[in-house]
């Protein structure tokens, strides 16, 4: 019998945490088929967030180290500066990347820290209960934004993306969806791209996930992703903001 | 050992550090420690080290976290406001059982306060100083060349028992210089094998036939009753350290002293300048100094009351915070009495003499 898919070496074989009609596994799932494909799994170490992520240091079959909030990019650069010769990835949520971690964020990219960062955008906090996050978007109603996120008081969502384009060490920006079967396709080819120049330390790789949250966005989970289609892709585009290898670049 | 330089004790300390094997340093400037950041910017290339001069101290002490889960010799260092931003850091360091090194250099405060010496953050040192039950082992250098020999001995305690070390210094013995010897530097092959020792757990590539699960640096345990199994084995090593660690010196100590003090870093020196005043007077005084404040020499203290001690005297750079333990330690048997100096100021021996002399 000839087999046509497996689980991935690089995910441990326990249970996900996650919810019905939540994107993390599938997420989780590129990173590790990307970890296999690239032979990478012995050399690299992760790092998990704080968020509904948390545990992914229990998923990922390769070392890992749990970082304090917003902290990863901080705790990836002292492993990598550790150990050079090793490959780190950060994976981490909206919450933690783009609001308590915004400095540790956009310095890490700056020094152009050879690392790849997985930003999962879902609009929302989720391991909390649904409260706002600096990608809720405007009018958008979470637990502590109850009459809707009103953009002249708390401000318009952050754009990862975008504001880190404005530096000039990144090597690669990116931003995919993962909200249907072809678009997940395109988000492997990504992450495997993002996971080369890793493994090739060239240097500093973002790649943002637009995710899904039924539970908090009170939206049934099949659909989910025709919300977010409708919803978070007018505001957060998909597409590439850097790459330095088409630019013929040498880093 | 070779010979003696003069140097300030936040260069010396620096120096001593990449001699012991620290090849990993991330910090943020800040008076009145700038000269060791500086002098690691200088030296670190030279010994094939990273230096990082990072955006917060907050991030600091996470990029300590990373290099430290991979079983690396890694040190940063702040004063007073610094500190207090690296708690949270530290607090995760503990939880997840890591080996660190942390030297503060102790400025006045609360708040901004001045740059000038103080030793008011005793209690964050010593009695935690982040969140959840957790101790750093801490030492308190009173010179430039104790300064510099705590740096070695700070990351020997930190790998023997994968703990926080905090040195506790100030911005009197940062910025003073004094004659320092230093011992011989580890070779780049013994600071390779130092890495290696903690392979049973830290990250490291998995291979060479390990064939090994994956490591995991995590202080999350969701489970209360693992958590708890946790924490209490925290404690067991917490017990360990007190039980094998303490370190203090005795000036003075004997059998006829009248008066018994207290103080620690840069307080003992004005204190035993004032005991050598008070001897050429016919008077006994003694002084403990403790070196590791935490663990804390209870005992030493409770020893050295012998039956003519009519009080005990306690000299703090602050408004009097070791003097809780010198309490704990001398139980009532005689009065304790506390002098303090606060905001940057430091006392003169004729102070202390003068309320040693009290009655």
């Amino acid at each position: 019998m000839q087999v046509i898919a497996q689980r991935p070496k690089s995910l441990m074989e326990v249970p996900f945490t996650y919810c019905p009609g939540c994107l993390h596994g599938v997420a989780h799932r590129l990173i590790a088929e990307a970890m296999d494909e690239l032979d990478m799994r012995n050399h690299t170490m992760g790092v998990a967030p704080v968020g509904c992520s948390v545990f992914a240091y229990k998923f990922f079959d390769c070392d890992m180290a749990q970082a304090a909030h917003g902290r990863a990019p901080a705790v990836a650069t002292g492993m990598k500066r550790a150990r050079p010769d090793m490959h780190v990835f950060t994976y981490q949520g909206d919450g933690d990347l783009a609001a308590i971690g915004t400095a540790e964020i956009i310095h890490a990219a700056n020094r152009g820290e050879k690392m790849t960062v997985f930003f999962v955008n879902n609009a929302i906090y989720g391991m909390t209960g649904g409260q706002m996050a600096p990608t809720t978007l405007s009018n958008m109603k979470t637990s502590t934004s109850p009459y809707g996120r009103d953009v002249e008081d708390i401000g318009h969502p952050i754009k990862m993306c975008e504001l880190l384009s404005t530096l000039e060490s990144p090597y690669l920006i990116e931003r995919v969806s993962l909200l249907s079967p072809q678009d997940i396709l395109k988000a492997k080819k990504v992450v495997n791209k993002a996971m080369k120049i890793n493994k090739e330390n060239k240097g500093f790789t973002f790649v943002e996930f637009i995710s899904t949250c039924p539970t908090n966005w009170g939206v049934e989970s099949e659909k989910a992703r025709e919300w977010a289609k409708e919803n978070m892709l007018p505001i957060f585009k998909i597409g590439n903001f850097r790459d330095k290898s088409r630019e013929g670049g040498q880093s | 050992m070779g010979e003696k330089v003069l140097m300030k004790g936040n260069e010396a300390v620096a120096e001593a550090a990449i001699r012991a094997g620290c090849r990993l340093y991330f910090a943020y400037p800040i008076t009145p420690q700038s000269e060791l950041i500086e002098y690691m910017s200088r030296m670190m290339p030279k010994v094939n080290g990273i230096f990082i001069q990072a955006e917060s101290e907050v991030s600091a002490i996470n990029m300590i976290y990373g290099a430290a889960g991979c079983g690396k010799r890694a040190m940063t260092s702040s004063s007073s406001p610094g500190i207090s931003l690296k708690q949270e850091g530290i607090s995760y360091i503990a939880g997840a059982n890591l080996p660190a090194v942390i030297v503060n250099v102790q400025r006045g405060g609360p708040g901004l306060g001045d740059i000038q010496p103080s030793q008011g953050d005793y209690f964050q040192a010593t009695k935690g100083g982040g969140h959840g039950d957790y101790r750093s082992i801490v030492l308190a250098p009173n010179s430039v060349q104790e300064f510099a020999d705590m740096a070695a001995m700070a990351f020997e305690l930190a790998d023997k028992y994968r703990n926080s070390v905090i040195i506790l210094s100030d911005g009197l013995l940062g910025q003073m210089m004094e004659p320092v010897e230093f011992a011989e530097a580890k070779t780049e092959k013994e600071v390779e094998e130092l890495g290696k020792q903690h392979y049973d757990w830290c990250m490291h590539p998995n291979v060479d036939g390990e064939n090994r699960h994956h490591h995991e640096i995590n202080s999350l345990e969701i489970d209360p009753n693992v958590l708890e199994k946790h924490v209490l084995k925290l404690e067991e090593k917490y017990k360990k350290i007190e039980a094998n660690e303490v370190k203090y010196e005795e000036y003075n100590v004997n059998e006829d002293n009248e008066v018994l003090c207290v103080a620690f870093g840069t307080a003992s020196r004005i204190v035993r300048s004032a005991i050598d005043q008070l001897k050429e007077e016919g008077r006994n005084v003694g002084l403990i100094r403790p070196i590791t404040v935490w663990p804390y020499p209870y005992k030493a203290i409770e020893e050295a009351l012998h039956d003519k001690v009519k009080k005990v005297c306690v000299f703090e750079l602050n408004l009097g915070q070791m003097v809780e333990d010198v309490r704990l330690a001398v139980n009532g048997k005689v009065p304790v009495e506390f002098m303090g100096k606060v905001g940057g100021l430091v006392f003169t021996p004729d102070e202390v003499k003068a309320k040693i002399e009290e009655v």
